[in-house]
């Protein structure tokens, strides 16, 4: 429970969040609530040489709406997003979901860019991007860039953004009186979900979406569903394809043959409260 | 007698009322503002912290410990192996329960000697001028290990097919049985209408006490005397096996527990860290300290339970059970902690539970496995036994084709039997059983559920409704010493107070019970103040340092209340009766004539002539006019040992609903009416039951040390150790009924455990009725939702 011995830099901007990174390479880790960074280090089970808090830089906490896409700063806490009056009502799937997130304390300093980043697949966050199908933004030494959210989770706590990046938007679609629902299924009410699922309906850019938290080392698109919907079956069997494509995970919760059985149930009752 | 709400119970001298009133609790307020101090908050110029290298491995031999790398980092001051200490004792680790005579019991010294034998063993010691010093050189620190075969299941080490000690020769620690009349069990099963055989796990468990454990020991440089300061439930105890292990002599030995934040009995223990900070603060000549980290504290404090239960009931043709018959694998763990071999026993007299039974058979088999020791956790051996007669209740209904509550009905000891002389050789004190079942239905709305349960069943509903009922009766009160003696533990079950007046007429009291939760402040405060008529304000209650209270035998196994508790109200009688004689002569009355009331001494019927308690304390303080043979001061002080245990008891309802398609459980109502006798302070009481309930809860449906097959811990953290919240239990709807105990002159029960005692079985009980439709007639603990629905395939294959 007592860390490494390590230095703290606190970054006044974007900017000079990607210097410190590129100042430090491999040794540098960004802090962006830590409430999945700082569990690992008073383990010692990550030994970063540097802290580069991102807790300083105002312009990383705002929500707004460009048009169609709603864009939240990666620093937002999970509380806000919650209760973001413009994510209520323009991505309300986003809210619930933010608001589902462990526990008040973590909620009030854990940040949506931070969990992205962390390409846990047993968080909420990344499913509802998948979902959405939303996207994210990276600055880096050369400048900035999208990356879609199919293209952001490569496998275990592992993501397409470069050790001198610094995640700084999320960028998903505005979907008012669309059908949605997530349905997370824990031991705890505090929990990570053993398995849970997001779920957008609708048609052409948007939906139909859904998604998987904890069923493979990567967050989860569950695409097999997904076709299934749009070609016109009904949430049943549809939610019968919900393990295509899956690796789901043995452990203390849960065996793989037990997991891709709760996706399917969750899956159809996510469709079902959707509308489909 | 029996009655639902409790009678007041006055003091001999007319009562201050104080008894039995719902005072928020003095400790509370110095509690939540951070004011009290725990070990951990002490602030101690020029201590050491050590830091304790443990194994990683279940079992190994350890080659060598090369300290040359941490004794190069800043602030290192020493690393220390077990050779290094080994002659720092004087004796070896203390286990004072040795069951049997040839019991068999391993060496054990607070660091291991070239053998680890269990994850989380000490195998090394730093010393460092820091915490996070201590912490990178224990990181640093370079052990050779000799990895060697582990056993880790309860019944593979019965069969010695891996031997934890190989100077032992087995794994086997003891076998000890309760064996009234062979020939009687025997001819129960051989006549019986219905027979039951279950096989239950009692899993073990972590106790997690929100303070993890910590110690500071302060040597006296030039004194010899030494002060220890300790996260223990126990400091009497404590300073007595410190002075025997580590050669202390016990008069230069102060023990101290501050503020502590709860043990659950794993705090009810002499713990290797408090020997070696006690034989390197000796060594070198400087405070040394430790604080337990929460995933450290999983491996390195006891565990609770670990047992393998199998149970048979003999019953007639209308269920009413003939003989109970038991055989029990006790995990002990690696090592005898302090009370580790007597846990299971404690509860062996207690499998036939609140039923009339007349045969009995126990056999119960302590084994050695490369695990962490179990040892005292809420209940200690009780909520084993209740669960095992409990559970196997239930399928008696079900065998003979009666109602879970119906099958109690016939069995219940009837309350006209007590003092019931039970077959295991107890005298059950009072009881009246069938009470708290008919109160606990009434307020479940029993009748009315069970019509909803029939009405989710015809519509085919998969959210299914489960009705549990659990009763049960518990030994507590730790104990008449020379029942202890015939259980051959090592020490006494009495308990110390003292009473004083003081000459400005408030009130000391200092008591030998060690509160850490529990409210003994408020309690005390609120037994005197009710015998001598006294504010409770006025009121106040020392404990948990020897310095202050010398003697005494510290809070575990709900013995405060009926054993300490009794002593306060004793010396409070011895001080009345004082104060009564002083003002006797004082006013030139009979001393039959004055009687205390209301804070003041009166003639009776003489409503001029009084003094006040104030008054009369000062007299005897000054001492300038005291009757003949009196002494000064009006003090008291009470050596308390009682005459036989207590036994509470209470019938629980738990409701659950349980989701055929996730196997998920959901506890929607909980239903307890207990009974431990009057009620000093029934907040305190209710909360001791909430928390009780949600620990039995915990047990039956979250909470599993699971270890792998080499013996890591898998659960090592409150992420994976699932420690329910207030958010996963419904409020608990609590009844009572009052039956006094015979036993003690307050007629109290102890309450500490017994919501924990009750609860397990009743969910368990629940979740198998509600799955019964589905087949399932068994769902092992914790019934967690993969589990559950793992049971639920399997009655399908079926």
């Amino acid at each position: 429970m007592i860390p490494a011995p390590f230095d703290y830099r606190r970054a006044a901007s974007v900017d000079e969040a990607v210097a410190l990174l590129a100042e430090h390479g491999d040794d540098a880790k960004l802090l962006a609530g830590g409430h999945s960074l700082l569990p690992l280090m008073k383990l010692r089970l990550a030994q970063p040489a540097v802290l580069v808090d991102l807790g300083g830089i105002g312009e990383l906490s705002s929500v707004t709406q460009d048009g169609g896409t709603v864009r939240i700063g990666a620093m937002t806490r999970h509380h806000d997003v919650a209760t973001s009056g413009l994510v209520r009502e323009q991505v309300p799937l986003l809210a619930e979901v933010a608001g589902q997130i462990g526990d008040p304390q973590v909620r009030h300093r854990g940040t949506i860019g931070g969990s992205l980043a962390h390409g846990d697949p047993a968080s909420d966050l990344p499913a509802v991007l998948l979902a959405l199908r939303g996207t994210v933004v990276a600055r880096g030494p050369s400048g900035e860039r999208t990356i879609a959210a199919d293209e952001l989770f490569r496998g275990f706590l592992e993501t397409a953004l470069e050790p001198d990046e610094v995640l700084t938007e999320v960028r998903v679609p505005a979907v008012p009186g669309v059908g949605w629902a997530f349905e997370k299924f824990t031991r705890r009410a505090q929990d990570w979900a053993i398995v849970a699922a997001a779920a957008v309906l609708g048609d052409g850019d948007v939906g139909p979406g859904v998604a998987l938290v904890n069923m493979g080392s990567a967050p989860v698109r569950a695409g097999g569903v997904e076709e299934a919907l749009r070609s016109g079956l009904g949430a049943g069997e549809a939610a019968a394809r919900a393990g295509e494509g899956t690796e789901p995970p043995d452990d203390l919760n849960a065996s793989p043959e037990y997991r891709l059985h709760l996706a399917g149930v969750l899956v159809r009752r996510a469709l079902e409260a959707a509308g489909a | 007698m029996t009655a639902t709400e409790p009678p007041p119970a006055p003091g001999p001298a007319g009562g201050g009322g104080a008894f039995g009133r719902r005072l928020l609790r003095k400790e509370d307020a110095r509690l939540l503002t951070g004011e009290a101090r725990f070990v951990d908050d002490l602030q101690v110029p020029g201590a050491l912290w050590m830091g304790m290298v443990r194994s990683p491995f279940a079992h190994a031999r350890i080659r060598g410990v090369e300290a040359e790398g941490a004794l190069a980092m800043p602030g290192v001051r020493a690393v220390v192996t077990g050779d290094d200490l080994a002659g720092a004792w004087a004796a070896a680790m203390p286990c004072a329960w040795p069951v049997t005579e040839d019991m068999r019991a391993p060496d054990h010294w607070p660091v291991a000697r070239h053998r680890a034998c269990h994850v989380g063993d000490i195998v090394a010691v730093v010393v460092a001028g820091t915490r996070q010093q201590a912490a990178d050189a224990v990181d640093a620190l370079e052990v050779d290990y000799e990895p060697l075969p582990a056993v880790v299941d309860i019944e593979d080490a019965a069969t010695d097919r891996v031997v934890v000690h190989e100077d032992l020769g087995t794994n086997t620690s003891y076998t000890w049985t309760l064996s009234p009349d062979p020939g009687a069990v025997d001819h129960a099963f051989a006549t019986a209408a219905h027979t039951v055989a279950e096989r239950y796990v009692q899993q073990r468990l972590v106790p997690v006490a929100m303070e993890p454990r910590g110690v500071v020991a302060v040597p006296g440089v030039h004194g010899g005397d030494l002060t220890v300061y300790s996260a223990t439930q126990i400091p009497h105890i404590l300073k007595l096996m410190i002075a025997t292990t580590c050669g202390v002599p016990e008069h230069k030995l102060r023990v101290v527990a501050p503020a502590v934040g709860g043990g659950f009995g794993a705090k009810l223990d002499v713990y290797a860290e408090e020997l070696i900070a006690v034989a390197l603060a000796r060594r070198l000549g400087a405070p040394t300290r430790w604080t337990e980290e929460r995933s450290e504290s999983a491996v390195a404090t006891v565990q609770g339970r670990g047992q393998v239960q199998r149970i048979e009931l003999a019953a007639d043709a209308d269920g009413r059970v003939t003989a109970v018959r038991v055989r029990l694998t006790a995990d002990m763990g690696a090592y005898l902690q302090l009370l580790t071999p007597g846990i299971p026993v404690l509860g062996a007299f207690l499998y036939h539970g609140a039923y009339d039974v007349p045969a009995y058979h126990l056999e119960c088999t302590g084994v050695f496995t490369n695990r962490t020791p179990t040892d005292a956790y809420r209940g200690a051996g009780r909520p084993e036994a209740t669960y095992a007669i409990e559970r196997a209740m239930d399928a008696l209904a079900r065998s003979v084709g009666v109602d879970a509550a119906e099958i109690r009905r016939r069995n219940y000891i009837p309350p006209d039997r007590f003092p019931y002389p039970s077959v295991t050789g107890l005298t059950y004190d009072s009881g009246s059983y069938e009470a708290t079942l008919d109160r606990a239905l009434d307020l479940a709305g029993y009748e009315g559920l069970r019509a909803e349960q029939r009405r989710r069943r015809e519509a085919g509903d998969r959210r299914h409704l489960g009705i549990g009922i659990g009763t049960y009766v518990e030994m507590c009160g730790l104990a008449p010493s020379r029942v202890l003696a015939s259980l051959r533990f090592a020490a006494g079950g009495w308990e110390v107070a003292s009473v004083s007046v003081l000459p400005t007429g408030t009130v000391q009291v200092v008591s030998g019970t060690t509160p850490h939760g529990q409210g003994h402040e408020t309690s005390w405060s609120q037994i005197v103040a009710d015998r001598l008529g006294v504010d409770p304000a006025d009121v106040e209650v020392l404990h948990s340092d020897t310095a202050t209270s010398p003697l005494g035998m510290d809070t575990y196994g709900s013995r405060s209340l009926p054993v300490g508790g009794v002593a306060v109200a004793m010396a409070a009688d011895e001080v009345v009766a004082k104060a009564r004689a002083v003002a006797a002569h004082q006013m030139e009355a009979a001393v039959d004539d004055v009687e205390l009331m209301g804070g003041e001494l009166r003639v009776r019927g003489t409503p001029s002539r009084s003094m006040t308690l104030q008054e009369v304390a000062f007299e005897a303080f000054s001492a300038h006019d005291l009757p003949e043979g009196t002494t000064p001061n009006l003090a008291a002080q009470v050596t308390y040992d009682p005459p036989n245990f207590v036994f509470p008891f209470g019938t629980h309802v738990a409701v659950v609903e349980v989701d055929e398609d996730t196997g998920r459980v959901d506890l929607v109502d909980y239903v307890a009416v207990d009974d431990c006798g009057p009620r000093v302070n029934p907040m305190i009481v209710e909360g001791q039951i909430h928390g009780g309930i949600v620990q039995g809860v915990a047990q039956a449906l979250w909470e599993e040390a699971v270890y792998d097959a080499d013996g890591n811990l898998r659960t090592p953290s409150l992420v994976d150790y699932c420690v329910p919240t207030a958010a996963e239990v419904p409020s608990f709807r609590l009844g009572h009924t009052v039956t006094p105990s015979p036993t003690n002159p307050l007629g109290v029960k102890g309450v500490g455990e017994a919501g924990t005692i009750g609860s397990a079985p009743t969910v368990v009980n629940a979740v198998v009725d509600a799955l019964a439709p589905l087949g399932v007639t068994d769902v092992a603990m914790p019934a967690h939702p993969a589990r559950v629905w793992a049971a639920i395939q399997e009655a399908r294959r079926r």
